[in-house]
């Protein structure tokens, strides 16, 4: 590893291996620019096969990543496709075609940069293909589908370098393990290729690098200064709930001092209230914003264009912000709702300033007051520059799955060189040949024990090569690749009235019982029933809602903020009075949780028997314990209806009161193999794997609105297959995905060393101050069983009465 | 368990299956088996799907035969996805069904995907007229009319399944076969056909009565 700067020299002449063109050079110099050394060093480097660049957001390092391009270019540069880059965000491409534009037309450079996404016209993309462009830049979903053409290696040809931009953010999802099988891909088309990885601060630079690439270089920039940080005064936060309203004077007044503020939510519902709630009081008209996905682009590009043209004053923005757009006139970012992730906080807080070594600023601002002791928790770790992270695991297989039919579109490949090429890939080096070609069988027949028919093949082996067997199933291919999976949503609407209010998931939907309360849009709405694929509700404004609309992502606490929460409960807190007098208060009504036992609360609610556990275990462990207690619970006839699972707790409740519940260690473990198979979670992650690895098609809006949907649930996919072919590679992918993803029964084994035997029961005659945050968290999970039976047969007697049907 | 009503002085049990009982004649409906469909779906070269819808409707419409006792069985119309359908059906598959057949009256009344099978035993029907009621696939509006065809589907908090949809004229069947979309039961289709007072009974674990609108 180097440090960037080490003996360098300062100011933009020295450029070691590589000269930026003269004019160039000149440019930079009018401009008053010089070079940051990390900057210099990437142009030193510029040989190196793979180099992995970190630096802090305002570093410079995009530009880092093109120097060599511009450098190997030079004042007229020949035909071809020379530098390919990539980034997770259809934005940051047309942002860097515009940043990039600038010192390429300034110094009066011959170099063609054009950017390629989704959102790219048909008549460009056609000529893109016929002649590229000397800088291409894109996402990896188009990436992807450029490599399925036909022509891929003469588009291709010539490629000497390519630059994968926030690499810390695709490496954490399967877009990022996509994107690796397609640069193997690319560099067997283009021997000789170089690779760039643009990150910002990460835990483990070294494991960053090996995904990257064997070899990889790792250069670290000037970390720069420690950001100013701290919570928000703000009087004391809500017993319950999200969203931070309480906070918005102060956060009005932060906002008056400073230029440009980011105020960040951890969900677009409650960014969506806020900005509603912000706006109300904003009473001097100062210009805000909102930005966050489920907004349509046209909106999302007004707010990105007056945010560059620093015309808005705040900006309430959810992680749709998180990466990419270099706004230099940001100068406070407020947190709303507890970072969840001190690594992704100081990539947030990052956003702040973005002049390279002046420090950050910024805000926390704890929603309620669980949530100050989690922000309290964070805060120590970012002055401690602890960062969390939890080791990647192996390369999903059914990206492989989708990466083998992807490589059979463009052209038939050998099975010998495509398992090559992909044991090449980091997560994938411990691929072994029986699991590629289970891979391989699955994609080319299906991969089924029932042999019977010679038609069941997709793919087939001609001449050494394995190609479509109709090639006109090209298109529909083309139509279904990429590792996002959308949420199947419903839209909301009044009842008696079209227009929308918004959109909520159908599983959301699917918990909800007439007569329930949610907000939608910043109302409160009283739901009335489904009409086909639209939900009816009437606004009922007087009642608090009983149950949170879920959208957005929801991030896990990390093991290493939740243990830093229970030593706090331990160790005595330096907390503000509020959040001290409501632990106080826990402590006298129930328990704290203790790092070395284990506390669970049964109490009466809303007509519903509660149990809550509180396993501190982050939320995939803790819904995981739902499933298993639930589960538990309905052998022992206490009739379960659902469960919600946060970072610190689960809650259940159902319809009868828990008295005793052991934590058997081997009965958990030994019950996990049975009976997980027939679960929600194990049916939602088979729908993900299901649609990645192409066994069904995605369901496109179109075909939806036509109200007879083309595709049935894949929750009968999953039952046949597990009933008629147990051992299929599809199932056993699930099962892998849910085990490391949303079972992680590894922190719930790790929860049950720590307590042992010592568990406590605690009975209340009413929600405890710690359990009553839950009653609100979103996420709820319906238990199929006797209790539901009873309450589905409840709700359609009172249904037929309503109707004087009965 | 089951949901029992009359249709114009015939008593009926809808089955929590999907198949309709009909105890006064000893005849077991089913409709829209759709066998083969993954067969056709592959056939075309579109996706893979695990190839045993077939016998998991099969294993069903056996337990229904063997709980019954049906003497009389009326297949009410697509019962394969398509004529080829037949032709490919796996031969343990194949087998199967001829001894559900053995020793019974069974009709297949013509769908719009399939006009019946060719190969196999049993009469071929456009529609049937039985103790008072008309089977036939594709509802037509008459009183006392037993269809199918729709695939209707019905959501109860916490379920979504395929059901029947009854009303004091006719009764629609839901989709019998194991891979089958459906249409919502308040979809302005079915709403046409159907009484305003209509119910629509959910399949599944037990028979759920609702109201087919709201």
């Amino acid at each position: 590893m180097t440090v960037a700067g080490h003996g360098l020299g300062r100011g933009g002449a020295y450029l070691g291996a590589m000269e930026l063109p003269v004019q160039l050079s000149k440019w930079f110099a009018a401009q008053g620019w010089a070079l940051h050394p990390h900057q210099r060093e990437m142009l030193a480097r510029a040989g190196a096969r793979s180099t992995l660049l970190i630096a802090p957001t305002g570093g410079g390092k995009t530009l880092a990543g093109f120097l060599p391009t511009l450098a190997e270019l030079g004042v007229s540069p020949g035909k071809g496709l020379h530098t390919l880059y990539i980034s997770p965000l259809k934005a940051l491409t047309s942002d860097i075609r515009r940043n990039l534009g600038r010192p390429v037309e300034g110094a009066e450079l011959a170099i063609r940069v054009e950017d390629r996404t989704g959102d790219t016209g048909y008549t460009a993309r056609r000529r893109q293909r016929a002649d590229p462009p000397h800088i291409l830049l894109t996402t990896p979903e188009s990436l992807a589908l450029l490599l399925t053409y036909e022509d891929a290696p003469r588009i291709f040809a010539g490629l000497q370098r390519v630059i994968v931009d926030e690499i810390h953010a695709l490496a954490e999802s399967k877009r990022g393990d996509q994107l690796m099988l397609q640069l193997a891909r690319l560099e067997a088309l283009c021997p000789g290729l170089r690779r760039v990885g643009l990150s910002a601060t990460v835990e483990d630079p070294a494991a960053l690098a090996d995904w990257l690439g064997a070899g990889t270089g790792v250069l670290l920039a000037d970390p720069g200064p420690d950001p100013d940080i701290a919570m928000l005064e703000a009087g004391a936060p809500p017993w319950a709930g999200g969203g931070g309203r309480y906070a918005i004077p102060a956060i009005l007044e932060q906002v008056k001092r400073h230029r440009t503020t980011l105020i960040f939510h951890n969900t677009r519902a409650q960014a969506e209230i806020f900005f509603r709630n912000l706006w109300m009081a904003n009473d001097t008209d100062l210009p805000i914003g909102i930005h966050h996905g489920s907004l349509s682009r046209e909106q999302r590009e007004r707010v990105e264009a007056a945010m560059a043209a620093g015309a808005l004053r705040a900006v309430v923005c959810t992680g749709s912000l998180d990466l990419g757009i270099d706004w230099g006139d940001v100068d406070l970012v407020i947190q709303v709702g507890a970072p969840k992730n001190v690594k992704r906080l100081v990539q947030r807080i990052g956003r702040a300033n973005h002049r390279y070594n002046a420090p950050s600023k910024a805000l926390l601002v704890p929603a309620n007051r669980m949530e100050v002791v989690e922000c309290k928790a964070a805060l120590d770790a970012v002055k401690a520059r602890d960062l969390d992270g939890e080791p990647r695991g192996r390369g999903p297989r059914d990206v492989l799955c989708q990466h083998i039919l992807a490589t059979a579109c463009a052209a038939g490949f050998a099975a010998d060189a495509l398992y090559a090429e992909v044991a090449s890939v980091g997560a994938y080096h411990d691929l072994t040949r029986a699991e590629f070609d289970a891979c391989l069988d699955f994609v080319a027949t299906g991969g089924y024990a029932l042999r019977a028919y010679d038609r069941w093949q997709r793919l087939m082996l001609r001449g050494g090569l394995w190609t479509l067997r109709d090639p006109r199933t090209a298109s529909v291919i083309r139509q279904n690749l990429g590792t996002i999976i959308e949420v199947e949503t419903l839209k909301v609407s009044l009842r008696g009235r079209g227009a929308p209010l918004g959109e909520i998931e159908e599983a959301f939907a699917a918990t909800l019982t007439p007569g329930d309360t949610f907000l939608i849009g910043g109302e409160v709405v009283r739901f009335h029933g489904l009409r086909e694929m639209t939900v009816e509700v009437t606004r009922d404004p007087g009642r608090p809602p009983k149950v949170a609309v879920f959208n957005g992502t929801k991030f896990a606490t990390s093991t290493q903020l939740s243990e830093r929460i229970l030593r706090m409960f331990q160790e005595g807190w330096d907390l503000p009075h509020h959040t001290a007098d409501w632990l106080n208060l826990q402590r006298e009504v129930s328990r704290l949780p203790e790092p070395g036992r284990l506390l669970m609360e049964s109490f009466p609610h809303d007509g519903r028997e509660h149990l809550c556990v509180y396993g501190f275990a982050g939320r995939n462990a803790q819904q995981t314990l739902g499933l298993l207690l639930t589960k538990e619970m309905e052998e022992r006839g206490l009739a379960p209806l659902g469960f919600v699972a946060t970072d610190y707790a689960t809650l259940i409740w159902g319809l009868e009161k828990v008295t005793a519940l052991e934590l058997d260690r081997d009965r958990l473990r030994a019950g996990l193999e049975t009976w997980l198979a027939g679960n929600a979670v194990m049916k939602r992650t088979f729908r993900s794997t299901a649609i990645i690895a192409g066994l069904i098609e995605r369901s496109h809006q179109g075909r939806r609105k036509s109200g007879r949907q083309a595709t049935f649930s894949s929750d009968i996919l999953y039952d046949t297959l597990r009933r008629f072919d147990p051992g299929h590679l599809l199932l056993e992918i699930t099962r892998e995905e849910a085990m490391r993803g949303l079972v992680d029964f590894g922190r719930i084994e790790a929860l049950l060393d720590r307590v042992g035997d010592r568990v406590d029961l605690v009975r209340l005659d009413r929600v405890s101050p710690l359990a009553a945050p839950l009653m609100l968290e979103p996420g709820r999970v319906p238990i199929q069983g006797a209790g539901r039976e009873r309450l589905a047969e409840d709700a359609a007697n009172q249904m037929l009465r309503a109707a004087g049907l009965r | 368990m089951d949901y029992r009503f009359s249709l114009q002085g015939a008593a009926l049990v809808a089955l929590p299956s999907g198949a309709l009982w009909a105890p006064e004649a000893a005849l077991l409906v089913v409709s829209d088996l759709h066998f083969g469909k993954s067969e056709r779906l592959a056939r075309r070269g579109g996706v893979l799907l695990p190839p045993y819808e077939t016998r998991a409707t099969l294993a069903r419409l056996d337990a229904d035969l063997e709980a019954t006792g049906a003497r009389r069985v009326i297949c009410l119309g697509d019962s394969f996805d398509d004529l080829a359908s037949e032709a490919e059906m796996d031969e343990a598959d194949r087998l199967w069904l001829l001894r559900l057949m053995a020793g019974r009256e069974w009709t297949w009344v013509e769908g719009n995907h399939d006009p019946g099978p060719l190969m196999l035993p049993g009469a071929h029907r456009a529609e049937v007229a039985l103790g008072g009621l008309v089977f036939r696939h594709i509802c037509t509006g008459a009183v006392a009319e037993v269809s199918g065809h729709y695939h209707p589907k019905a959501r109860l908090p916490g379920r979504v399944a395929p059901c029947f949809l009854i009303d004091t004229d006719r009764v629609i069947l839901p989709a019998f076969g194991t891979y089958t979309g459906g249409l919502w039961s308040d979809a302005p289709e079915l709403r046409a056909l159907m009484a305003p007072d209509a119910l629509a009974v959910l399949t599944g674990k037990t028979c759920l009565a609702r109201p087919m609108k709201g």
